[in-house]
């Protein structure tokens, strides 16, 4: 035999074992994969946003096809209609998709706020967090160095004059942005329900409050006498909203005297 | 026992194959930008070259060498790296799901890898013994390890820098490298001392 044909011939052979045991293994160790998971993710967007919990697209339609997830209305992106579909494939009645949008409860730009500090070092909230909480003299200030801004998967949330702004139409309410901020001061409302939101996150003392920024809640309770549904209390000095009460009259917004509340 | 000693000690640092030899760049980059997937593909491949040595040093000298066959080696051992990979895959998925899932997409990966084949192809080059092979793709999957969590470290210091806007990104993450590279240099020289090499 030539040198050719043993070498084609002898690499077959290896290949060929190869082949055989790889056939051997696959068919013995094989893992039976969920019929229904193929069919629940195709009907989901794609968009690995992480807003129903679950570690992307995948996570969330496999925990559905094993059962270990009842609720098919958890896809913000795919709203009503994706969750109709995951319902249709799995035989169950779909419920209804809220939206939710993130909302920065700050309101202290480069105007309204005061500096502690003059900082100058890497351009990133966390780091600047990290050096005595921030330059700004309110511990709980928006850092304006747009964390927010690089995490955001959809270009909705954008720091505009030092504070943190969310383009709510563009919002898709995944709640990465609320996980990246070092002061924790975006959290997700309901779109449609919470009308009057309080724009500040600060729990100083009304008269530290009131130094550290122009635009804090200071603690004055006047929402809270205003109120005529029992919805808005003043708690650790910082005005708080019960949205299960709150019917958005917006008599609070109208006689706060630091324009902290605000109705959308 | 100085022999096993000194191949561990040269795989792992002088001849270190990603920061010396400049060999398997691909995952070095890819997959150095976390913590946690560095240190699973770590894994992965020190347990792929272990038992990719101890296959392709079997099958060299018990089927190549007794047919005359040393010549075809790189691409016999191309075919059994990936059947190999291929096997470890399954069998994970069936016995060990935790840890095919912490592995994930890296296992299937390696089979792409120069460096696991770079480390069998020595086995046979400098006419190792069984254990030594083993020794050696052990000591060769360590040192790519070590490599990939040192510059896990080094890119997060590099992404919280704010380089000229050209070389945002990949350009000095490879600047980066190169440093990281030079420092391992600095070993040269260091086996011959130590083990009489």
């Amino acid at each position: 035999m030539s040198g050719i044909m043993i070498a084609v011939t002898s690499l077959c052979a290896i290949a060929a074992v190869c082949g055989v045991v790889l056939v051997v293994a696959s068919k013995y160790m094989s893992v039976p994969e969920n019929e229904m998971f193929p069919a629940i993710r195709a009907c989901l967007p794609g968009a690995n946003c992480g807003a129903c919990g679950y570690a992307g697209c995948d996570g969330y339609a496999n925990a559905l096809a094993e059962g270990t997830e009842t609720r098919t209305n958890l896809c913000v992106p795919g709203a009503s209609g994706a969750a109709a579909a995951v319902a249709a494939v799995m035989g169950v009645e779909a419920g209804e998709v809220i939206k939710r949008v993130a909302y920065v409860a700050c309101n202290g730009d480069c105007e309204n706020a005061k500096h502690k500090y003059e900082y100058a070092g890497i351009n990133t909230c966390s780091a600047a967090n990290s050096l005595f909480a921030g330059e700004w003299a309110c511990p709980s200030s928006c850092m304006g160095y747009g964390d927010c801004e690089a995490a955001c998967p959809s270009d909705a949330i954008h720091v505009v004059n030092g504070v943190a702004k969310v383009n709510f139409a563009k919002c898709t309410g995944c709640g990465i942005c609320t996980k990246q901020c070092p002061k924790h001061i975006i959290s997700l409302r309901r779109f449609a329900e919470d009308r009057v939101l309080v724009r500040c996150s600060n729990t100083q003392a009304g008269g530290v409050a009131g130094k550290a920024c122009a635009v804090a809640c200071i603690g004055c309770k006047k929402c809270e006498k205003t109120c005529q549904h029992d919805a808005i209390h003043v708690v650790d000095n910082l005005a708080r909203i019960d949205y299960d009460k709150c019917v958005a009259c917006g008599e609070c917004v109208e006689n706060c005297p630091k324009h902290v509340l605000v109705k959308l | 026992m100085t022999k096993i000693l000194s191949i561990m000690f040269v795989m792992i640092f002088t001849e270190n194959y990603v920061l010396v030899q400049f060999l398997g760049i691909c995952p070095f980059l890819g997959v150095s930008k976390k913590f946690d997937s560095a240190l699973g593909m770590s894994g992965a491949v020190i347990v792929v070259m272990s038992l990719a040595s101890a296959a392709t040093w079997l099958i060299y000298t018990y089927v190549m060498v007794p047919n005359g066959l040393e010549y075809l080696s790189t691409i016999i051992f191309i075919l059994v790296i990936a059947a190999l990979v291929q096997f470890v895959e399954i069998f994970l998925k069936r016995y060990m799901p935790p840890l095919y899932r912490a592995l994930g997409v890296y296992l299937p990966l390696i089979t792409t890898n120069c460096i696991v084949l770079a480390a069998t192809l020595l086995n046979v080059e400098e006419s190792y013994t069984f254990l030594e092979s083993c020794v050696n793709g052990f000591a060769a999957g360590v040192g790519f390890g070590l490599a990939l969590i040192l510059f896990c470290g080094v890119r997060k210091a590099v992404e919280n820098a704010k380089p000229p806007k050209c070389f945002e990104g990949l350009p000095i993450t490879l600047v980066a490298a190169a440093l990281t590279s030079l420092t391992f240099m600095s070993f040269t020289g260091m086996a011959e001392k130590l083990f009489g090499g």
